[in-house]
């Protein structure tokens, strides 16, 4: 059983998502999914345990021999990925009957539950595959349950954000497979780990430089990486609560994975990062996206559009510290990815709990929230405090590696960049803070309720994962430096 | 009872932030909720004396709690600086919550509740950095600090107050994250550790210029210290209600600025390394320009509070020349001159609270002839203002003594001149009140109203600090005594 962990990770979510459909009541199917998140959750605990003690567990599916069959490769870097996203799933999920009730039609919420299975177990498999093709595959799946659990909400704007996203992410992933394919023709194998074996030999064609370069623009593009983050603030802003909580703190992060796995794995080091002036595109790109994502923040009026851009610009620390392209530098990266899907996972769920007591969220409407919801509007106080990088939380264990890596590097100027561009958090956080509690609430609305427990719970759940990994790094610090050393080829 | 001295230590941090929750349950019943306070304030007074005493054995007093990142660790140890600051920050809160009774109550805010216990954290947050063995530890409590007196700051919650609360935020956690964390940083990849240590942390052989530009980080980046020009939060926080102003912006926030800034400077830089600088000097009329400017703006406030945020962002000029000085009569100056000044300065702000709650004034224009109805409260005025001015016999005089002997040891000419310009400044500001208080000319508009004074507490706490003030002038020695050993740890030659 043990040994077949890896693909049970995937096969999990994959084969629970039909078995929804036979269960009739919608709380079943409710309770059937948090279960089977929880179990992937338990897996890919084992699993990380199992890399840390042992290294890198190899599983070959139906026993085909790689490269011919497809493999399963779990080292340090995925095993922390899968990690992250099925706790924030499992975490996500324990809201979701409250919070689809409010705001899905009720013949929806088994296709609801569906999509989600889906989605989870395409982006598993993205992580876990060590198969390029496979990685297409299960990106296909996770995009197409994506768009439509975007399609599912209230707002009828979430049609028209989920065609943009449809239009952007299938460019992308368009992208991505013709990159497969060049590859493919030079090398003849599908296989990352052969594939990095046999690319350095053909490295110097046109070809493989085409093929790199359509790889990874169609990764930035689901990254949302500044400028090809169109899509996603209106995708995030209207879809359902649950799915937007779901895929901030998720989507991007298996974008980011993908993007070290390409760059560092697939084609090594001294190709991606000398061959291509990768470093200073990603450099100014990811400075840029910080500024202009964050000054774009402080002028939203909805408090997820608002939320939407600040992810953008959060993507643009993970790319500066990916672009600094040292041990530290992808420390801090992967710190982040964890760091962050913690801070949007929990302000993303307090954001659905104020949606399903006033149905809206914007701006004005938070105003006297800090009375009438004292304890979602603290979680959002104490997500924002980590967003800003307020020692004691997540957010500054991040700031404080890529800050040093930076510094490390000789890179004052990108140093004091990062600092700035926290400030702007400052400000676009203090805006709602200021919102909440000095104003009175509008005219007719004196009877809010605070949100109920389905919510608080899974809400504090992570806001105090927010301030226990601030404080005890242990993990987070441990596994991402462990995944960075051994992409660099340094043991530990 | 035995608790340890190590104990007592984690207690004094611990137990202001544990006071919460009681304060918190008892809320709605106002005096059990102020007892808890004062009981809390007096436990902590003891535990400090205790610890003193300990340090005055020569014991060597430290815990470590746990590493946040590696190498990173929180942990606390005694040394006289802390010892200084944390023994006035806890005594004064004492007499700061029986004054806050007084003026709390007649005064009729809302919120108390909130208002004693975020008070409560502040002074946790206090005790964190009075004790804080590193760096590290030090700016975690400074930023949790600046935000749990951001709730005091707009207590009242007016749009007044909000837009207070934007500029001390602002200006705090902007230059706390840009300059302070940078400098943090920094020194750790030069220097490879945060721990304070007498002498300092860097190699004899560190580059000067990287150095010099961490020292102007540091400078900047801790705000609290309200050198110009980001002094102007200071002004903004007067907003909060009086006892906040004394405590937290005369005494406790502003203080544990000046104190880091000494900190680093006699601990991280090391004295001997601070003074070969390339921008030291720099640093130096930079907090001579504070000091001046602060004094010549405070003289055209009429707004009582306002003149006294003024005069504490000059006198907080003081503390950081003498730290920059980079000699220990320098050290011993500043160092001296935080307590001194916590006394003189909080005193000031108890009395212009006491005058509001009592007249319901706030304008100097105003308080002509105040003196003949409220004599107690202004002759506590009169003596504050000597003390802050520094002339005998109060305890001002002796810091600014060794601060002046500091600016002649390193023939500082220039500084001297400031120094003494401001001195008459601070006269030509302060005396003017309390004169024109007692003998009005013909303008007055309080006689014949008879003597209504304030509260009984708030009459009684000021009467304490004004006692202080005279205190500290006859009997300096245990100060003097502690802010030697500054540059000296026992077991440590380096330094003198």
């Amino acid at each position: 059983m043990l040994t077949h962990l890896p693909i049970l990770q995937v096969i999990v979510p994959l084969m629970a998502a039909p078995l929804c459909l036979l269960l009739v009541r919608p709380r079943l199917v409710w309770l059937f999914t948090l279960i089977a998140s929880g179990f992937t959750f338990l897996i890919s605990s084992l699993l990380l345990q199992q890399v840390m003690t042992s290294g890198t567990i190899i599983y070959e599916l139906g026993g085909w021999e790689a490269p011919w069959g497809i493999e399963y490769r779990i080292d340090q870097l995925n095993a922390f990925l899968l990690l992250i996203i099925s706790a924030i799933s499992t975490v996500v999920l324990f809201a979701a009957d409250t919070s689809i009730r409010q705001e899905i039609p009720a013949d929806r919420h088994t296709l609801f539950y569906v999509l989600y299975l889906l989605s989870l177990a395409g982006m598993l498999g993205i992580v876990a595959t060590g198969d390029a093709f496979n990685v297409f595959v299960f990106l296909e799946i996770s995009s197409l349950s994506a768009y439509a659990l975007i399609a599912l909400g209230k707002d009828r704007r979430a049609l028209w954000a989920s065609y943009q996203y449809l239009i952007m992410g299938t460019i992308g992933a368009t992208f991505i497979l013709i990159g497969i394919g060049l590859m493919y023709q030079m090398t003849g194998t599908l296989n990352m780990d052969d594939l990095s074996r046999r690319l350095p030999e053909v490295a110097q064609t046109r070809t493989v430089f085409t093929a790199f370069a359509f790889v990874i623009v169609g990764i930035c593009l689901k990254l949302a990486m500044f400028p090809l983050h169109l899509w996603l603030p209106n995708a995030y802003a209207y879809a359902p609560s649950i799915v937007t909580a779901f895929l901030a703190a998720t989507a991007t992060k298996v974008a980011i994975y993908l993007l070290i796995r390409f760059t560092f794995s697939v084609f090594d080091f001294s190709f991606s990062f000398t061959h291509i002036p990768l470093q200073i595109l990603f450099v100014v790109l990811g400075l840029t996206g910080i500024f202009v994502a964050s000054t774009t923040a402080i002028y939203q009026t909805n408090v997820k559009h608002l939320f939407a851009y600040s992810s953008i610009a959060q993507i643009g620390y993970m790319i500066v510290g990916f672009s600094v392209s040292t041990v530290a530098g992808l420390t801090a990266t992967l710190l982040h990815v964890f760091n962050h899907a913690l801070m949007k996972g929990a302000l993303f769920l307090a954001l659905g709990a104020v949606m399903y007591r006033i149905g809206s969220v914007q701006l004005t409407q938070f105003q006297g929230l800090g009375r009438q919801m004292p304890l979602t509007m603290a979680a959002i106080v104490i997500g924002g405090l980590s967003l800003i990088g307020v020692p004691l939380t997540v957010g500054f264990v991040s700031k404080w590696y890529l800050i040093l890596a930076a510094i490390e590097n000789g890179w004052w100027p990108v140093a004091v960049l990062i600092l700035l561009g926290s400030l702007l958090a400052i400000v676009y956080v203090w805006r709602i803070v200021e919102a909440a509690y000095f104003k009175l609430p509008p005219d007719g609305r004196e009877s809010i309720k605070e949100a109920p427990l389905s919510f608080l719970i899974p809400i504090w759940t992570l806001v105090i994962a927010n301030i226990y990994f601030g404080v005890d790094t242990r993990l987070s610090v441990q596994v991402a430096q462990a995944a960075s050393q051994s992409l660099f080829g340094v043991s530990p | 009872m035995s608790i340890s001295l190590e104990t007592m230590l984690q207690l004094s941090i611990i137990l202001p932030m544990f006071a919460v929750v009681g304060i918190v349950a008892t809320g709605h019943k106002p005096d059990l909720r102020e007892s808890v306070t004062i009981g809390t304030s007096l436990v902590l007074l003891y535990f400090v004396i205790n610890l003193y005493q300990g340090i005055e054995r020569g014991e060597s007093i430290g815990v470590q709690w746990w590493e946040i990142l590696p190498g990173l660790q929180l942990s606390f140890s005694i040394e006289p600086l802390g010892m200084i600051f944390a023994l006035i920050a806890s005594f004064l809160w004492l007499v700061t919550t029986i004054y806050s009774i007084g003026y709390m109550r007649n005064h009729q805010e809302k919120n108390q509740t909130r208002f004693y216990a975020y008070f409560a954290i502040a002074i946790g947050c206090v005790m964190g950095i009075a004790f804080a063995a590193n760096l590290f530890t030090l700016f975690i409590f400074y930023e949790v600090l600046t935000l749990s007196t951001y709730p005091l700051v707009t207590h009242a919650g007016t749009e007044k107050a909000k837009k207070g609360g934007r500029i001390y935020l602002g200006i705090l956690l902007s230059t706390s994250i840009v300059f302070f964390l940078l400098a943090i940083v920094s020194t750790w990849f030069v220097a490879g550790t945060l721990d304070f240590k007498p002498g300092g942390v860097f190699d004899s052989n560190v580059n000067t210029t990287v150095a010099g530009v961490i020292l102007v980080l540091f400078v900047f980046g801790i705000g609290k210290a309200a050198i110009m020009p980001f002094h102007r939060w200071l002004p903004a926080a007067m907003v909060a209600p009086t006892p906040v102003s004394a405590l937290l912006h005369a005494v406790a926030v502003v203080k544990a600025g000046v104190f880091t800034i000494l900190k680093v400077c006699a601990l991280i830089f090391g004295i001997d390394l601070l003074a070969v600088l390339p921008t030291t000097q720099f640093m130096l009329y930079l907090a001579g320009a504070s000091v001046l400017l602060a004094s010549l703006v405070a003289m055209r406030q009429d707004n009582l509070k306002a003149r006294l945020a003024y005069s504490t962002v000059s006198q907080l000029g003081y503390v950081t020349i003498g730290a920059l000085l980079a000699t220990s009569s320098g050290v011993i100056g500043s160092s001296m001159h935080i307590a001194m000044h916590a006394f003189g300065k909080i005193t000031l702000f108890f009395c212009a609270g006491a005058i509001l709650v009592a007249t319901h004034k706030s304008k100097i224009s105003e308080m002509r002839g105040i003196g003949l109805q409220m004599p107690i409260t202004m002759a506590a005025f009169l003596i504050a203002s000597l003390s802050v001015i520094g002339v005998p016999p109060t305890g001002g005089t002796w810091s600014k003594w060794f601060l002046l002997m500091g600016t002649m040891e390193t023939e500082q000419w220039i500084i001297m001149i400031i120094l003494m310009i401001s001195s008459l400044l601070n006269i030509a500001y302060l005396l003017p009140i309390p004169l024109h208080a007692f003998f009005p000319g013909t303008k007055t508009a309080f006689a014949g109203t008879g003597i209504k004074e304030a509260p009984l507490p708030s009459l009684i706490a000021l009467c304490i600090t004004t006692a202080g003030c005279v205190i500290l002038f006859v009997y300096p020695q245990p100060l003097y005594e502690l802010a030697k050993a500054i540059l000296v740890t026992p077991g440590l030659t380096h330094g003198q």
